[in-house]
């Protein structure tokens, strides 16, 4: 299925990587709370997600063939060593950006959309193009719901929720709403 | 000797419930919206990690003297990816049909924060044997949690529990219960209904000290 | 001079780091290709096993079967497939006989890639069967392409050429129509697109009909 369209809005919106395949939560949850910080972590984590895709090719195509076991263990030290690299160099080539970004980085790491990606993308045989197509669609999804979640909770701020429900607890049901609204997408690319 | 006992035992019961590790802490968030549709997928994903949280916390507790701290994360990370490869290969040998059903979030084990926490904030600091209980209370709360989410979504969505029809024919599955938005509004319903419990307690402790306080 | 607080970091030199992340990783490859092996053969057992289940299924009469690929224009048989290599599969009955192919195919359905395997006998270019391998469509509605066992039977001896058609519910008069499952339209419409779709690929690289390769004995393979 070689589609590139459809590989890039299914990701995007269809099957939406944080509202569809629950990537990425733990940024979701905890840093959607101001829209500003969302779109950089947003940013961040496309650019990484992007490196990923092009990582894991590279991985598979020339070292993983021979050991296919091998595969968990080398994606996850190669994440994680990117994500480093690009801290120094990030830090090295322009300190306001590190500054601004910086500690969203490690963040990434841990980040299940990253290896997530990795991971999808080999099951389903995708080729570089595929893999980098994928990661954008991936990536601007998941920026799409963190700055859809920051948006509604900077609105809620002004409003009055009773205490209880403050706090995960109201995040998550904003979040199966929205969830339910993707799910408008499904049969986008249907021939009618 | 004692004590000892009473410790691990604190430490092994802490995870099941106070600090249970989905709704207290709210870690290990991303599979547990994903693996729970079913109630047999739920305690599958439960039983992975709870093999993988005991086996790291056992072999980082082991060796921790000889693990030097700058690179503490990355041996942690070895650590913990060698065990859900383990897991991943058993699970595609012992039970293909359920291992198809969690696909690659048996990998994703290997990111689930919960993990990684409990190795930086316990396991590496304690003994080998408080370590251990510790993994498997957080790993037993973290089952349990699962299997909550897991059986409530299955019986609505589905009328059935572990395949077995519960309701008969006419009963209409709520099919957004195993879909997606059904994952969060679970969860959200029940972290709201902990924190209600939270705040009623705290009320009812409030009230019983103000009447202590008034002299009855 | 300041009690230092922090004696590990001055103290341990790189190598030292090096090495644990070295013994780590290689007692942690170790580990894992032990599983593997472990592992191996029962995975493969029941990877094929399945696949068995699925071809049988598709190909109504075959109790043997053999992997294909296409390979400089002509269909041989092989056990290994290159990476970029699609195999169907030859259905052969207990005299060796051949019976029909069961091809795989996928393609986008209502929410997500839905996979597929169809069989088809060339001589009468009739489809045989179809199996739904995967499919994430929407549970009570579009899964319906593999729980209901009309539709999914409404393909043995299915009419291919010129193509197959998914016509309304209860309109089905020719013998290469199908009906649509009622509220699972699209999931059903994407199934047909995909068998069409997949078979024009196919079809021109299947050798006439009388002439498929022959089932090689499993002693002779090299």
């Amino acid at each position: 299925m070689d589609n590139l369209l459809w590989i890039f809005i299914s990701a995007l919106l269809v099957n939406n990587f944080v509202l569809t395949y629950f990537l990425g939560l733990c940024p979701f949850l905890g840093v959607s709370n101001s829209l500003e910080t969302s779109i950089r972590l947003g940013l961040a984590t496309i650019f990484v997600l992007l490196i990923t895709a092009v990582c894991a090719w590279i991985l598979n195509t020339y070292v993983l063939i021979h050991a296919p076991y091998l595969r968990l263990i080398t994606f996850i030290v190669v994440i994680a060593s990117t994500v480093q690299f690009i801290e120094m160099l990030i830090k090295k080539l322009s300190p306001a950006l590190f500054r601004a970004m910086g500690i969203f980085l490690p963040l990434i790491t841990t980040n299940c959309a990253i290896l997530g990606l990795a991971i999808f993308a080999t099951n389903r045989g995708y080729d570089l193009l595929q893999g980098i197509v994928y990661a954008l669609g991936a990536g601007i999804g998941f920026t799409l719901a963190l700055v859809l979640l920051a948006g509604l909770r900077e609105e809620s701020e002004l409003s009055d929720i009773p205490k209880m429900i403050q706090g995960i607890a109201m995040n998550l049901i904003i979040a199966g709403i929205l969830s339910m609204a993707f799910m408008g997408f499904a049969g986008l690319f249907s021939a009618a | 000797m004692a004590k000892q006992q009473s410790e691990s035992y604190e430490a092994f019961i802490r995870g099941i419930w106070r600090d249970n590790p989905v709704f207290v802490q709210v870690l290990g968030m991303c599979p547990m919206l994903a693996v729970t549709n079913s109630a047999i997928n739920a305690l599958a994903m439960g039983t992975a990690t709870f093999f993988v949280l005991v086996g790291s916390s056992f072999l980082v507790a082991s060796f921790k003297q000889w693990i030097p701290k700058q690179v503490r994360i990355s041996s942690f990370i070895i650590i913990i990816a060698t065990f859900v490869t383990v897991a991943d290969y058993s699970l595609l040998a012992l039970v293909p049909k359920v291992h198809k059903e969690l696909g690659a979030f048996i990998p994703l084990i290997v990111a689930n924060c919960m993990i990684l926490g409990r190795q930086e904030a316990f396991a590496s600091r304690n003994t080998v044997r408080l370590a251990v209980m510790d993994a498997m209370g957080t790993a037993g709360g973290f089952m349990f949690a699962l299997f909550s989410l897991g059986a409530i979504r299955e019986i609505l969505g589905e009328g059935a529990l572990f395949g077995v029809n519960l309701f008969g024919a006419s009963f209409e599955p709520w099919v957004i219960m195993i879909l997606p938005p059904g994952g969060f509004l679970t969860l959200g319903l029940i972290l709201l209904f902990f924190n209600w419990f939270t705040v009623k307690k705290n009320e009812f402790i409030d009230q019983v000290a103000a009447a202590e306080r008034s002299g009855v | 001079m300041n009690q230092d607080h922090a004696p590990d970091t001055s103290a341990v030199k790189s190598s030292r780091l090096v090495a644990t992340l070295a013994i780590a990783g290689l007692i942690s490859g170790i580990a894992i290709i032990g599983i593997y092996e472990v592992t191996l053969p029962t995975i493969t057992i029941n990877k094929a096993r399945e696949l068995r289940a699925a071809v049988f299924k598709v190909i109504p009469g075959v109790t043997r079967m053999q992997k294909l690929v296409y390979r400089s224009g002509e269909l041989v048989p092989s056990a290994e497939t290159e990476r970029d290599e699609q195999p169907v599969y030859a259905g052969y009955d207990d005299a060796g006989i051949f019976v029909g192919y069961a091809i795989p195919g996928e393609g986008p359905g209502f929410q997500d890639t839905i996979g597929i395997l169809y069989g088809y006998r060339p001589e009468q270019q009739l489809v045989t069967g179809m199996e739904v391998l995967e499919s994430r469509e929407t549970p009570g509605l579009g899964d319906k392409i593999f729980k209901d066992a009309e539709f999914v039977g409404s393909f043995r001896e299915l009419a291919i050429e010129p193509e197959i058609v998914a016509v309304k519910r209860g309109k089905k008069s020719g013998p290469n129509e199908i009906d649509t499952i009622t509220g699972a339209t699209i999931s059903s419409k994407a199934v047909v697109r995909i068998i069409n779709e997949t078979h024009e690929t196919w079809s021109a690289r299947l050798p006439p009909p009388g002439s498929e390769p022959a089932m090689t004995e499993p002693e002779q393979e090299r």
